[in-house]
């Protein structure tokens, strides 16, 4: 599905990834980890599309298409979301009307008409339920005033919307209590199926408690430095990321 | 013959056509000489430092509106709040329309400058209003003066709440190939009385209109106002509009500027304080594209002890726009436990758009709060990439930041059609779809 390979990247003329290898199917779940500034945050912004990112050198294609030339919509058309650390706050714009806007903008894109008003009802309702969101929550103002919490719950409530093949999931446990974790980490378990694919951006093994992934990759300056089973994480968590620098 | 002399040259015919016996004769003597004195303001004035009407005035214009030239409702209905009942007073090329209009004298008077100045029952309020607030210094405020014959006349009794909002709205047909239009606009609020007005200038086809329109508003004590400019002309018409404002105690006045169209704009608002306890508001959104220029001169006159105003005024410019805002915030030394507050944010889309603010504090009071803020910046693409990789297209996403930012603006909007109306006229003029109702 997603075929990363020896990926170059740079910011600001700064270069942020320097090998990157990462081959996801459907039905897996990837969780990448490593250290602050190691680059996992602009990794999830390349496969997403942030134009301020170039990708120098490598190749990185999804379901055999390279991704190097493709808008961030046209991604997201095709099925790819990332749920972000820091979502933005959109005054005046209601989270239904927005999701609304994202799903019927997607739908335009493959030629379907507008999805019927009472069909995206229910399925709002449905989804909500899902993350135990109230619908007064529904008619706020996108990310405007949201807890921390509360933004990363509405990321997953709109990927669960949107129902992309590939979620990338970047920290989205970060500024979660336990509670609000379970919850997250609950929908994105119903979520998974064998034609999608998830990839966990995490700084902890906690999260990995609750969704399970099938492959750990740790990340260390730009570079993916190991890859194996969820065994991985435990290591990481007993030992920290020193072992790895060290190693590095 | 240069357009300013023609002015002078034509005022006698004018005088003659429309009767010299009138009452504010004299005030049109008074106010043609200040015109001949100081001839049409240029750029080496501080105040239209950053705005040339030499593209309007070298050039002439006809003066004289004509008879009515009657346009069919379906054509205009769009320009209407027709979707609830209102007071209307129509004009079409500066010549009132009473097909289209729908006056009153049933408890408030909603009716025409041109009867109030001639009729004797209206001769008290021309007296002790007519020009009293307006600056009869100021050469375009003087040059309407001057040709004072039509325009809006309202007055709301004591305790009398208007029950409909007012539209005043001016057509222009390109019937005369350039106009040049006096509306002159007055409007008394007495104690404790309420009005919703909504005014707008619309020319219906490409011609060169200039309308140099001056308003004199007076709300008395305890009085409320609530007052939208909708400006969304097209780009071949030119309006200065001045606005006087002067307020009582405990009086609330509010003006919302939405400017979203026009070649050359010029919104001078004026607000002044007669007693304690009053509260100002004025806010604005401006979006502008192509080579549309818009000027926003406020002032706000705190001359008694604890009122209160607030400025907000955001804009949006893109292509070659210009925006101006310079507003001054005057505080005489009496006036304490001011609370004045100003705040211009702008956002500039492309490289060849500008926007110049000034903020004008003076202050000669010491127990006082007053800010103000002015911010200049672009879209932040980590907001854009945000909405993108959501599969909303560029320019969809564009327009919702847009949008996102110019919002909070129609927060202090009364009137739910004229909130419907403006949002409606954003997402056209952003060239989106939004697909809701934003």
């Amino acid at each position: 599905m997603l075929k990363i390979k020896n990926l170059s990247a740079k910011v600001d003329g700064k270069t942020i990834l320097k090998g990157i290898n990462l081959e996801v199917k459907p039905g897996e779940v990837h969780a990448i980890m490593g250290p602050n500034g190691s680059g996992k945050s602009t990794l999830a912004s390349v496969i997403a599309g942030h134009e301020d990112y170039e990708v120098i050198k490598g190749s990185m294609s999804y379901q055999g298409e390279d991704l190097s030339e493709m808008d961030p919509e046209s991604r997201s058309h095709k099925g790819i979301f990332l749920s972000f650390q820091y979502p933005v706050e959109i005054p005046g714009v209601s989270v239904t009307n927005f999701v609304k806007t994202a799903i019927n903008a997607s739908r335009k894109a493959q030629g379907f008409d507008d999805m019927p008003a009472n069909e995206m009802l229910k399925k709002i309702r449905e989804k909500a339920d899902l993350f135990d969101i109230d619908s007064r929550f529904l008619s706020r103002s996108l990310n405007e005033g949201f807890s921390g919490g509360e933004k990363k719950r509405n990321e997953i409530f709109q990927m669960a919307m949107i129902e992309p093949k590939l979620a990338v999931l970047d920290e989205t446990d970060s500024g979660l209590d336990i509670d609000a974790l379970k919850v997250v980490a609950n929908g994105v378990n119903k979520f998974r199926n064998k034609d999608n694919a998830i990839i966990v951006i995490t700084h902890y093994q906690r999260l990995l408690e609750y969704i399970v992934p099938d492959f750990v990759h740790v990340i260390f300056e730009g570079k993916t430095v190991k890859s194996g089973s969820k065994e991985l994480a435990m290591d990481l968590e007993s030992k920290g990321y020193d072992w790895i620098k060290e190693k590095n | 013959m240069k357009f300013q002399e023609k002015l002078l040259y034509s005022h006698i015919a004018f005088e003659e056509l429309f009767d010299v016996s009138n009452p504010i004769h004299e005030k049109r003597l008074k106010a043609l000489k200040v015109f001949e004195k100081k001839g049409f303001p240029s750029r080496k004035d501080e105040a239209w430092k950053y705005t040339s009407l030499n593209s309007l005035i070298n050039r002439d214009y006809a003066l004289f509106p004509k008879k009515e030239t009657p346009i069919e409702l379906k054509k205009v209905k769009k320009f209407f709040l027709y979707e609830i009942d209102t007071y209307k007073i129509i004009f079409i090329d500066g010549v009132y329309s009473p097909f289209l209009s729908d006056t009153t004298h049933d408890g408030l008077d909603v009716c025409l400058m041109s009867a109030a100045l001639s009729k004797f029952k209206y001769r008290k309020i021309i007296e002790r209003y007519f020009g009293n607030i307006s600056d009869n210094k100021d050469s375009l405020t003087a040059l309407n003066t001057s040709y004072t014959r039509e325009g809006a006349y309202i007055y709301v009794p004591k305790n009398v709440v208007a029950e409909k909002p007012i539209e005043i709205i001016h057509f222009s047909t390109g019937k005369e190939q350039a106009i040049w239009l006096h509306p002159r606009n007055l409007i008394v609020l007495d104690t404790n009385s309420q009005a919703q007005i909504i005014e707008r200038h619309q020319s219906l086809k490409s011609h060169e209109v200039v309308t140099n329109s001056v308003t004199e508003i007076f709300t008395n004590k305890d009085a409320l106002l609530d007052y939208y400019k909708i400006q969304n002309d097209l780009t071949s018409s030119s309006l200065i509009d001045n606005t006087y404002i002067s307020q009582e105690k405990n009086s609330t006045a509010s003006v919302h500027t939405f400017s979203l169209g026009g070649k050359i704009v010029r919104n001078n608002l004026n607000f002044f304080h007669t007693g304690e306890r009053i509260n100002s508001t004025l806010k604005g959104i401006t979006i502008l594209d192509g080579d549309q220029h818009v000027d926003h001169y406020t002032l706000v006159k705190h001359s008694q002890p604890n009122c209160e105003s607030f400025q907000e005024y955001k804009g949006i410019f893109s292509e070659k726009s210009k925006g101006v805002f310079n507003g001054k915030i005057f505080v005489e030394s009496i006036a304490q436990k001011t609370n004045a507050f100003q705040q211009s944010n702008n956002l500039l889309l492309d490289d060849l758009a500008t926007v110049n603010t000034k903020p004008q504090l003076e202050i000669f009071a010491d127990d006082v709060k007053c800010s103000h803020g002015c911010t200049i910046g672009q879209l932040d693409n980590d907001a854009l990439f945000y909405l993108r990789s959501r599969g909303v297209p560029k320019k969809e996403a564009k327009a919702l930041l847009t949008y996102a930012f110019a919002n909070n603006i129609l927060d202090g909007v009364q009137l739910p059609i004229i909130k419907k109306r403006i949002k409606s006229l954003i997402s056209k003029k952003l060239g989106v779809n939004l697909g809701f109702d934003l």
